[in-house]
């Protein structure tokens, strides 16, 4: 037991406190956030090396021991998660301090920034599942505040809907505690997944594994995806790209949990409904990439194919496709909050969101087009670069576990990926130079680029140095294919 | 008892439903709000509604009810209280800004 689990959730709430104090100097606020999200990142590296040492490490809050107490519990796969979410929210931090302008800064943007962090993390290590339900509040409040702040037309609008969605599917989700909580008696997730295994999960706790599959599926946009596109299409690019890579992963991250840790004993029924959802989310969600022809929408539809996607890995359920999923789910967080700061830099730079308004902007900023091509290369899954191990790992699986169709679909998606971000390298950076205002000057993408260019060389080395993160990959994977691992853990009987 | 509870919860559930499926703004927060409450009193109808004493360790009982429940409810009141509080005021702003509260007006076009 060691304080350092509740740590990587403790210093950007921290963090987040202190700046509210400062919010007539935004320079001020800038150092503190910035030098917090950076010891953040030494901290979940730190803890990440602690688990693969020594196994899976847990705290119980007040040494009350579990199940009586809240304990957070920090296994490989959230360890990992944890660490890329303070990698990627970092990333996102140094490129909100030149973009998002001071009129922002000053009505506590960094503050909101900080607590969605700490709710994601939050999330990530609890280990009892109204606890998940607050982070995710904690979560959700902030991005509320982040969505609309700035308060034009069109981010007012798209806020009204987004909560409304989430205050629905929070309701739900206490509803689904309520009725998880009259079935087996208990909170923490190794408790109930002990009294689950006594029980044999038998029809009324499949009914009430699917209701939270419903919840998480409208947070994480499986499926029940029809909030997203307009929702993130309000917030400016950075705010876009926090959530983009963070906010839904939450979801597939609960999702993945519960059904690995939890309601594992009726799998035939269970993950052919979730097979069904994904395959469904991808052909929908490729459609959306295929037809539109503005830079926020293509990025943002392919945020839904690759929460189908990693489904997949789901509902195969065998060592390979868990594997799967866990690698493609960090290379994901990490591939999209790049491509949609690197989007973001394209509209700052031809002034419109709009594919036919612009072009050639190569010619100018060859350093912006090169990385959005090897970014879009990354997503696709071509073979030096990080997506590309995930989705092999997913198919092997598939394929052995006769998954045929899921796994072709995934594999179709690719292509459909490919065709979609070439769509915006074709017709954004070839071609003659055309920019929405007459006679553009060349914006300075100082600042912006190195935040950008970070999260690219951690997707690289990712790929590259595949062989070197497989260890960890394989530690989480181990615990999802045995709970009993993470009941003993947690319950030390 | 349960069942009495089970069907008020239900009833709550419909008419929040119903409301959130309106046009107005403001029948939409409020269908959220009796959502809400139905999810509350169904937390306290699902814990079991068996009498006992008030979990009060001064009152010298056997048995009490059950205060996990209890303590689940009030976290969850205050989240929704600051959640529909916030709603509230978005949706004031809102109809300052856009002059409107028609759901159907609400839509937009993709010419913004």
């Amino acid at each position: 037991m060691s304080n350092l689990v509740v740590l990587p959730m403790l210093i950007p709430l921290l963090t987040g406190i202190i700046i509210i104090f400062f919010y007539r100097t935004p320079s001020i606020q800038r150092i503190i956030a910035g030098a917090g999200a950076l010891l953040n990142i030494a901290v979940s590296a730190y803890l990440v090396q602690r688990v693969y040492n020594e196994g899976i490490l847990t705290l119980n809050f007040g040494g009350w021991m579990p199940p009586f107490g809240i304990s957070f519990v920090a296994d490989m796969f959230s360890a990992l998660l944890v660490l890329t979410t303070s990698l990627v929210s970092t990333a996102c931090l140094f490129y909100a301090f030149k973009s998002i302008g001071e009129e922002k800064e000053r009505h506590h943007f960094y503050v909101f920034f900080q607590f969605v962090v700490v709710g994601v993390v939050g999330s990530f290590l609890t280990g009892d599942i109204f606890n998940l339900f607050v982070c995710f509040e904690v979560m959700l409040i902030a991005s509320y505040g982040m969505i609309v702040l700035g308060g034009t037309k069109l981010q007012l609008r798209e806020s009204l809907k987004y909560i409304l969605v989430n205050v629905v599917s929070s309701a739900l989700f206490v509803g689904a505690v309520a009725y998880l909580y009259a079935i087996v008696g208990t909170l923490n997730f190794a408790h109930i997944s002990q009294r689950v295994a006594e029980v044999g999960q038998p029809g009324i706790l499949t009914v009430s594994s699917l209701v939270f599959l419903v919840i998480f599926s409208v947070k994480a946009g499986l499926f029940l995806f029809f909030w997203l596109p307009g929702s993130y299409k309000a917030p400016p690019a950075v705010v876009t790209a926090l959530f983009g890579a963070l906010l839904t992963k939450v979801g597939i991250y609960a999702i993945i949990r519960i059904y690995t840790i939890i309601f594992y004993h009726d799998q035939a029924f269970t993950h052919t409904i979730i097979g069904w959802m994904a395959a469904a989310t991808i052909v929908l969600g490729a459609l959306g990439a295929v037809a539109y022809r503005d830079v926020p929408r293509i990025l943002i539809y392919n945020i839904v194919i690759a929460v189908g996607f990693i489904m997949i890995g789901l509902v195969v359920a065998n060592q390979q496709a868990l594997e799967g999923a866990i690698f493609y789910l960090i290379h994901d967080m990490i591939v999209k909050a790049l491509l949609f700061l690197l989007g973001g830099m394209m509209i700052t730079v031809a002034g419109t969101p709009r594919l036919a308004e612009m072009g050639g902007i190569i010619k100018r900023y060859p350093a912006l087009g090169w990385m959005f091509f090897i970014a879009a290369m990354a997503l696709v899954g071509v073979p030096p670069l990080s997506g590309f191990v995930g989705k092999l790992l997913i198919v092997q699986g598939g394929f052995s576990g006769g998954w045929y169709w899921l796994t072709a679909i995934g594999l179709a998606s690719s292509l459909l990926i490919l065709y979609s971000m070439m769509k915006i390298f074709m017709n954004g950076f070839w071609g003659e130079e055309k920019y929405a205002a007459e006679d553009a000057e060349p914006v300075s993408l100082k600042g912006m680029l190195a935040p950008a260019a970070c999260l690219l060389t951690i997707s690289i080395l990712m790929g590259v140095g595949a062989e070197w993160v497989y260890p960890y990959i394989s530690q989480a994977g181990e615990v999802l294919l045995n709970p009993q691992l993470y009941i003993d853990a947690v319950l030390k009987e | 008892m349960e069942i009495l509870m089970s069907i008020a919860v239900g009833v709550l559930f419909a008419v929040g439903t119903y409301l959130i499926l309106t046009r107005s703004l403001i029948r939409i927060i409020l269908g959220t709000t009796l959502l809400t409450h139905g999810v509350h009193l169904l937390l306290l109808t699902m814990a079991g509604l068996k009498t006992g004493g008030v979990p009060l360790l001064g009152e010298q009982l056997t048995n009490y009810t059950d205060p996990l429940p209890q303590a689940l409810i009030l976290t969850s009141i205050v989240i929704s209280f600051g959640v529909t509080s916030f709603f509230f005021v978005l949706a004031y702003r809102a109809y300052q800004e856009l002059g409107t509260d028609d759901m159907e007006q609400l839509r937009g076009r993709d010419d913004e």
